[in-house]
């Protein structure tokens, strides 16, 4: 049986259209089962109560605790400062909050403030090694110390400073090692963790343990009827700068 | 065809000399034995049978870390059915390995290895016991 040229071309294209037909079906097929199983999955986040955390002036029990739990060196030298969470004055931290009367309430507050965990981060948008990524899971900004080349190109895309490079060993700028978390080296980029390793164990963040108010309230943002979707819900909350459409997974009560 | 003699002799006295650390160590008895390793105390079994962490400890390790930070599985079953923390500080080296100079350093050092550098950011219990007065 002889194949003419114009039966050859129409089989191969049946037979393209099969394939493509089986890719697409399986592509759909794919994109409806992780919908679906995104449904399941946790998005942790923290609401931050303001009028609480003001009640003590100079209080750092949080910023402490997290530097013990995450062996964060305290350089002198500001220009080598290493923070994951540290205070911030009100008009910085919420620069467009500033209406003539307003502001005076929290004036000059010194505002605790950390990475925010972004449902969409540039930071990890522009990481060239996927060293920091979002994990799915439970909406962690994560790092991977291992892989993070030191290019900084993410500490230039986060729009609230949350990032901090290590220009040199952190090791001699740690009073008491902990062994429960490595240090890092020279040439790394570190930030909040949300402490992972923490929650892993089943145990809250380090800031929210430490502090006595009980200002920082933890929990999974996925859930309506967990404690900061309550608050969220009673109380007005404000984002740092929200109008960037980062969607930050910290929330501020004023 | 008359050099032959000339071209085999040549052969067998390079192959001689390129060989002369392997017999004259193995003559002179001179070979260094591998160094003793300090083993703990307190426990008789590692993670996985010491043959295989001869040889690929630093795969077992690279696994456990691509597992723990990227997978956030945390729980390595070892071959017996006994469970431990995927941690190079809290199994490895506070459980057991709690000198890296008497353990680590040794082997590498005998083998010509450079030293790993696993420990400028994972807490060897050495420099806590140092650090703490």
């Amino acid at each position: 049986m002889r194949i003419t040229r114009k039966d050859f071309l129409r089989l191969s294209g049946l037979g393209l259209l099969g394939v493509a037909g089986r890719m697409a079906v399986r592509g759909v097929a794919k994109a409806s089962a992780s919908s679906a199983g995104s449904n399941a999955t946790k998005r942790w986040g923290m609401v931050i109560d303001l009028q609480k955390c003001c009640r003590e002036n100079g209080c750092d029990r949080c910023i402490k605790a997290c530097n013990t739990a995450h062996n964060i060196p305290q350089f002198p030298d500001r220009a080598h400062e290493v923070k994951w969470v540290w205070n911030q004055p009100f008009e910085t931290v919420f620069p467009l909050v500033q209406t003539d009367y307003a502001r005076r309430a929290y004036a000059g507050q010194p505002i605790p403030v950390m990475c925010n965990h972004c449902a969409s981060p540039p930071c990890v948008r522009v990481c060239p090694t996927q060293a920091t990524w979002k994990r799915e899971e439970d909406g962690i900004v994560m790092m991977d110390w291992h892989r993070c080349i030191g290019c900084r190109y993410c500490m230039a895309a986060c729009p609230y400073g949350s990032r901090s490079f290590n220009w040199q060993d952190p090791r001699p700028a740690i009073a008491a090692l902990n062994p429960d978390f490595p240090t890092r080296t020279k040439g790394v980029v570190e930030k909040c963790n949300f402490c992972e390793e923490r929650l892993a164990r089943g145990l809250g963040p380090a800031c929210v343990e430490a502090c006595q108010e009980k200002a920082l309230i933890f929990g999974d943002f996925a859930d309506s009827d967990s404690e900061p979707r309550r608050l969220l819900r009673s109380r007005f909350a404000l984002q740092r700068k929200p109008e960037l459409g980062t969607s930050p997974s910290i929330y501020y009560l004023v | 065809m008359g050099d032959r003699p000339q071209i085999i002799a040549g052969l067998l006295v390079f192959v001689g000399l390129f060989t002369f650390p392997f017999w004259h160590a193995r003559a002179s008895k001179t070979a260094s034995a591998p160094p003793p390793i300090k083993l703990p105390v307190n426990e008789k079994q590692c993670v996985a049978p010491t043959s295989y962490m001869l040889t690929s400890h630093m795969e077992l390790l690279g696994n456990w870390r691509n597992e723990v930070v990227r997978q956030d599985q945390r729980q390595f079953r070892a071959l017996d059915g006994k469970v431990y923390e995927k941690s190079l500080t809290r199994t490895c080296m506070l459980e057991c390995h709690k000198d890296k100079t008497e353990f680590c350093n040794r082997c590498h050092t005998y083998s010509g290895v450079p030293s790993c550098y696993c420990c400028d950011c994972h807490v060897e219990p050495q420099l806590i016991a140092r650090r703490t007065p």
